[in-house]
Formats: structure tokens, C-alpha cells, sequence
């Protein structure tokens, strides 16, 4: 393969493209395909024929407004059509060139204006088992830049230049990770991308995989260019067998065209990967975890230092990223590392991808830059709280991070703002809570799950984790008393610093921030034995004689 | 003292042959080939346990016997694999599965009161299946719909924005049928 050649298949699917008058986007990400999106595409390639329409029905990933869906997408109009059943499929293909359908057509300018695009430019436009397509929006282009125009250290500096960091949330610089791995010692490196998206109410990481797969392979083969890696694997959740089937899938198609295997782009650069499932487990997103889970073991973390950039992979230097960070490094290289830099607050670039769900309107993935202020992605972009509820708190970053109040609402999102408000940025999971939500409840229920998904290796976490557990039990049925209250405080703290993983380290933060921003409420269940959500059912009071 | 050494001491490490399949079932090929095609290496443990999974539904003793030899992986650490991992099951799963998805959002949007609708129509818990082996309950840490919470998956299929009801009619076709 070489860059003639890529221009050659990407020009091919442009012309055969522009044949067709039209072209329908029809979603097929989980939640648009659970509601009949695979029959609403047969339907509209059937009605296109009957018709004699010159169309061409296009399966893509996810559009982003899955409460709209299924979505339907008509181009070149751009017309967006919501909740489209098969039965729609002859009236849309009807329309086509006169005015569109008016019982369909959604406008949601509010929700996609304050949106910028660079992970998802592609979802919701391309055929995601298509790589030609890929190839046909610039796709590989970067890679073979970084190949045939770069140097690896000059790859490395644009990546150090863009002030890219990690997007599995804990904000590491991915250009001095990338240096570390390249200046470790050792003639076998490898890149790993986590795709162990763990975290419940999350799911950025799928849609990327499964709508635009060849993107975060495209990133790994720079990534392994740059630190002079040739093995690459791809660690995903098993609970994602469409992602899997889409990687597996683009990986072949990708070998196939030279563009992973042995000498890419005609230079002496060998990259290969493959593909690792996990199986159910959350600590395996920390990435010492992870690497054991690869190598057929147990997922328990192991103290750092060494880290993995060092001695990682069978003792190998192993460049750990997130699916996100490397969904974002070929537009770095095609768009100059300023281009990245320019977008974003002071210390955090770029744009982030989150999963909206909750209690608001419009629930699904948006993107947007980061340095925009909470209030904007709640009110805005994801149309409010619904039903004439009221807005109680927002939750980011999973089981590690923490409940945002209303009165924060205005605060800009970077790594160093949601850490300072007692939360994380994470890989980006965002529920939305109104009033009937109970926060002592909703810090159970996070403490539940650390202590389930506790791997048990460290003492502070494996037991702290189920006494916080039984602690906020008590404090839920009204039976705890000031004094649990104190000591639920104080083992917050011993769990927080003495754990060996981040699993351990930031389990505490869900009940944390919800004493720090929602403190009565625990007086409430503690003094009043009263819920004010009403989801606590009290233990009957013991009479006292 | 003098001692005689073994062969493995001696650096001449003998040829490995893979035990014999546990039976002619054709599923034992399929795990035999996830192994051959990694070369019978220890790091393949797991992917191999997931092809035991998806072909047999579930992982009993002789397969974790039979994969920890051919893995050479001491059947210790096989097990200890298998019991770490929630994706991996030591029990047949019934006929049909109803899984609740038990991850945040569907939490927020009241997954519990489906898994208690369930496990009361059902008398059983979370984990489990009925006694005659026709429905087994499970829940999922996540399955990724988020958007549409809370989710059921009924034998696999997402159903999204999921009732009480509707969990309820679904058991009592299963049980009718």
C-alpha cells in the first residue's frame, strides 16, 4: 500500500458515492438496532428499489441522540429523522427530493451546536466494516504521513505538542508516556489499547469500536511507530461482542489492504495486532491489571514502579492506552499537533467524548470541547431534566468519581476542575440525577460494586470496601447512628490512602463527594430516619421500654 | 552426594504432547484449535476458557481439567482464573436467560425493582436458575445501552426502557411454553 494507492481507493468510493442522488444514514448502534433498526434498513433498500430511487442505504455507528432513535440521517440534505419505524421506510424514500417528512424530522440544533467533532467525525457517516469508506475520509492518511514524512521522535513531538492526555481518565500526558516507552531499552515493545470499559453507565469506548473500529487501529500503528513497537493487542470487554466482531473484522480487512503486517506503506515498519476479550472484571482497566489479564492470569494490579512503560508486558516496555486516546492521534498527526492545542481550557486539550444517560432528554454520546461549562452539556446539549423533575446532582467518572451539585453546575470541564470538585473526569460515563434519587443510595450502590469487583489482593480495599458497605447499609435502613457516621469518614480516608490500585484509591469518592455536597441528607437517614427521596424503605423502630 | 539428575535438570526438556480430548464431541476441536492456534501458550488460558464458554455454556470440571493440562498451567491457577473472572460460569445456564443490567444508569432508572419483580415471580436469586432448568436470572455490570435504561436482555436480545411488566410477560411466555 502506498499513499497513490490510498488516494486511488479513497477517489474509487467517492465517484461511486456520487452516483447515488441520495444517500440514507441508518444507525445501527445498540440502542438504535434494539429498537428495529435492522429491519428498517431492509425495509428502505426494499422501498428504494420498488421506488426505482437512485439511494444508497448506508449502516453506520452511533449519531449520537440515541433517545431519538432509531435515526435516520438523508444526504445530501442532512435531513435527521427520530424514532423511524420500519413502516416509515416507503414515506422516506418518497420524500426524497421534495420536502421532507414532517412527522419525522427532528430538529435538534440545540443539542449538536455547541458539539465539536474529532473521535466521532466519522460515526454516523461511514460503514464501519467498510474500510474503503474509512479510507475515503482521510483514513490511514495519517499513518502514512507518520510512516514516509515523520521520523518517530517527530511523531512523538507532535503528540507531546497537541498536550493530548490519557482519556481513561487519569490524565496522564500521552506524549511523555509515548517518550518513556520509547526511550526504555529492550529490542520487543508493545502497544496495548484498553478496551476494558468497565465503568457502568459508560459507553464512549464501544461506540467507538464498533462504529469506527479502523480509527483506533490507525492510532495504535502510529503509537507503535513512534515508540518502535511491532505487537499490538487489543484488550475488550467480552460484554461487547459487537465491538469484537467490528474489530476482528477491520483487523483482517486492514491486513488485507498492507496496512497492518510486514513492511507498511512499502517502508521497513512491521505492526501487528490482536485481539484480547476479558471477562467481566473492573479492576482489568487498571492497566498493571490488564496486563496480567493478557498474559492468561488473574487481573490483580502490582505496585508501580516499574510501570509498564518500563517492564510491562512479559516484562516487555508496553505503551498503555485508552480506546479515546488513540481515536484521537491520527487527526493530531493530519491536523498538526497546534491545530489539537488550540482546542480546550489551559491544562486539558481538545475535545471529550461523554456517555449522557440519566434522568435528562436527551440521553446518548456527545462530544464536545473541553473547558465547556457543565451547565451547557445538562441544559443544553442534553435539553434538561424531564417529566418537571428538578436537578439534583451529576455523576462523573463511575464508581471513581464523584456527585456534582447544582451549584456547580457552572464550572468548565477539565481533569484539574472535576478533580478539585472532588470527582473525576474518567472515560467519561456522565448520569444525570433529579430529586428522586437518594445520594446516601447512590454512594451504596458504587460502594457495592467496588466491593464486588475488589480483585482482594490489598487488605485496605478488599476489606475497607465491604465495612463501608455494611456502614452505609445501616445508614440507608435507619438503624446507624452518629458515631457510624464518623467512622464511615474516617474509613473513606484509610481506603483512599492506603489501598494498593486506583480501585482502591478512589472507591471512596462517590461517598466523599455526596458528604461533602449532600451532608443533610445523611443527618436526614441518621438523625430523622427519614429518606427525602423516598427510596430508602427504614427498618421499623425498636420501641424502648 | 551424588544424585541422579532428571532429564529437565539436565536443560533436555522432553516434548509436550496435549493430553487426548475428554470425548468425541466436536466442541472439544473447537477449544483444541483456539489452543493450537496459539501455540498451546500459557497466556491463551483465557481465551481458550472462552471458547470452552461459548461452546459448551458453561465450564465444568473436566474442561478446566483438560485445559489446564493441555496449557500446562497448574490447575490451581485454572481455577483461580475461572472463579476471578464474573464473565465465567461454573454452572449450566437454563434454557432461557433473562439478564438485568445492573450498571448505573439502569440503576438510576430503577433496575432494581426489576430484578426483585423477577426474583419473586422466579423464587429464585440473582445468579440462579429455576430448579426444572428452564429460566436462570443474571444480572450484567454494564452491557453498553445506557441510553435506552434500564435495559433486560432477554436470551441475548437488548430490550431497552424495560417495565416490570414487561420482564413479567416475557417470564410467563418462557413458562408456559
Amino acid at each position: 500500500m502506498t499513499v497513490e494507492e490510498l488516494e486511488q481507493i479513497a477517489e474509487s468510493v467517492r465517484l461511486e458515492n456520487a452516483k447515488y442522488d441520495h444517500e440514507i444514514h441508518v444507525c445501527m448502534d445498540l440502542a438504535c438496532a434494539s429498537q428495529g433498526a435492522d429491519k428498517l434498513r431492509d425495509e428502505l433498500v426494499k422501498a428504494a428499489e420498488a421506488a426505482g430511487k437512485n439511494v444508497l442505504v448506508r449502516r453506520t455507528g452511533c449519531m449520537g441522540p440515541c433517545s431519538s432513535g432509531p435515526l435516520v440521517r438523508v444526504d445530501p440534505e442532512e435531513t435527521l429523522y427520530a424514532h423511524v419505524k420500519a413502516k416509515h421506510a416507503e414515506a422516506i424514500v418518497a420524500s426524497l427530493g421534495s420536502l421532507p417528512v414532517p412527522e419525522l424530522q427532528c430538529d435538534l440544533s440545540s443539542h449538536f451546536d455547541k458539539q465539536v467533532r474529532v473521535v466521532l467525525e466519522n460515526a454516523g457517516h461511514i460503514d464501519p466494516e467498510k474500510i474503503d469508506e474509512y479510507i475515503a475520509c482521510e483514513g490511514y492518511k495519517a499513518l502514512m504521513t507518520a510512516l514516509i514524512e515523520m521520523t518517530p521522535a517527530g511523531v512523538i513531538h507532535r503528540i507531546t505538542e497537541s498536550r493530548l492526555r490519557g482519556r481513561g481518565g487519569g490524565g496522564y500526558p500521552t506524549g511523555l508516556k509515548w517518550s518513556t516507552v520509547a526511550k526504555a531499552s529492550g529490542d520487543q515493545k508493545y502497544i496495548v489499547c484498553n478496551g476494558d470499559e468497565g465503568d457502568p453507565g459508560a459507553f464512549m469506548d464501544r461506540s467507538v469500536m464498533e462504529g469506527d473500529p479502523h480509527r483506533v487501529i490507525e492510532g495504535m500503528a502510529i503509537a507503535a511507530y513512534g515508540v518502535g513497537a511491532n505487537k499490538g493487542f487489543i484488550y475488550v470487554r467480552a460484554e461487547y461482542p459487537v465491538a469484537v466482531a467490528r474489530l476482528t473484522m477491520a483487523i483482517r480487512e486492514a491486513r488485507r489492504r498492507g496496512l497492518l503486517g510486514s513492511n507498511i506503506g512499502g517502508t521497513t515498519f512491521n505492526f501487528d495486532v490482536e485481539i484480547r476479550l476479558g471477562a467481566g472484571a473492573f479492576v482489568c482497566g487498571e492497566e498493571t491489571a490488564l496486563l496480567a489479564s493478557i498474559e492468561g492470569r488473574r487481573g490483580t494490579p502490582k505496585p508501580r514502579p516499574p510501570y509498564p512503560a518500563v517492564s510491562g508486558l512479559w516484562g516487555k516496555p508496553t505503551l498503555i492506552n485508552n480506546v479515546e486516546t488513540y481515536a484521537n492521534i491520527a487527526p493530531i498527526i493530519r491536523n498538526g499537533g497546534k491545530w489539537f492545542a488550540d482546542m480546550g481550557s489551559e491544562r486539558s486539550k481538545g475535545t471529550k467524548v461523554f456517555a449522557l444517560t440519566g434522568k435528562i432528554t436527551n440521553t446518548g454520546l456527545v462530544e464536545v470541547p473541553m473547558g465547556i461549562k457543565l451547565r451547557e452539556i445538562i441544559e443544553e446539549i442534553g435539553g434538561g431534566v424531564p417529566d418537571g423533575h428538578t436537578f439534583k446532582a451529576v455523576q462523573t467518572g463511575g464508581p471513581s468519581g464523584g456527585c456534582i451539585p447544582a451549584e456547580m453546575l457552572d464550572v468548565g470541564v477539565s481533569y484539574d476542575a472535576l478533580m478539585a470538585m472532588g470527582s473525576i473526569m474518567g472515560s467519561g460515563g456522565m448520569i444525570v440525577m433529579d430529586d428522586t434519587s437518594c445520594m446516601v443510595n447512590v454512594a451504596r450502590f458504587f460502594i457495592e460494586f467496588c466491593m464486588t469487583e475488589s480483585c482482594g489482593k490489598c487488605i485496605p480495599c478488599r476489606a475497607g470496601t465491604a465495612q463501608m458497605y455494611t456502614l452505609l447499609s445501616k445508614i440507608c435502613d435507619g438503624t446507624a447512628s452518629m458515631d457510624d457516621l464518623e467512622l464511615l469518614e474516617d474509613l473513606c480516608s484509610t481506603v483512599k490512602e492506603a489501598s494498593l490500585c486506583g480501585l482502591g484509591q478512589t472507591a471512596p469518592n462517590p461517598v466523599l463527594s455526596t458528604l461533602k455536597y449532600f451532608r443533610n441528607e445523611y443527618i436526614e437517614h441518621i438523625a430523622h430516619k427519614r429518606c427525602p427521596a423516598g427510596v430508602c424503605t427504614m427498618k421499623p423502630q425498636e420501641v424502648l421500654a | 552426594m551424588f544424585r541422579a539428575m532428571s532429564p529437565i535438570q539436565e536443560g533436555i526438556v522432553p516434548a509436550f504432547t496435549p493430553p487426548p480430548l475428554p470425548s468425541d464431541d466436536k466442541r472439544w476441536k473447537i477449544v483444541n484449535g483456539t489452543m493450537r492456534k496459539n501455540g498451546f501458550a500459557r497466556h491463551a488460558l483465557i481465551e481458550t476458557l472462552h471458547t470452552v464458554q461459548s461452546s459448551f455454556g458453561y465450564l465444568d470440571d473436566d474442561a478446566i481439567r483438560f485445559v489446564a493440562r493441555s496449557l500446562r498451567v497448574p490447575l490451581s491457577q485454572a481455577y483461580g482464573v475461572v472463579t476471578f473472572y464474573h464473565y465465567f460460569s461454573l454452572k449450566p445456564p437454563g434454557k432461557h436467560t433473562v439478564t438485568v443490567c445492573a450498571g448505573t444508569a439502569c440503576y438510576i432508572k430503577g433496575a432494581d425493582a426489576l430484578i426483585a419483580a423477577a426474583e419473586k415471580r422466579l423464587g429464585i436469586a440473582q445468579g440462579q436458575t429455576t430448579k426444572d432448568g428452564n429460566i436462570s436470572l443474571m444480572t450484567a455490570r454494564c452491557v453498553g445501552a445506557c441510553s435506552r435504561a434500564p435495559v433486560v436482555l432477554c436470551d441475548g436480545e437488548v430490550a431497552g426502557e424495560a417495565s416490570v411488566e414487561q420482564v413479567l410477560e416475557q417470564l410467563e411466555r418462557w413458562t408456559v411454553e
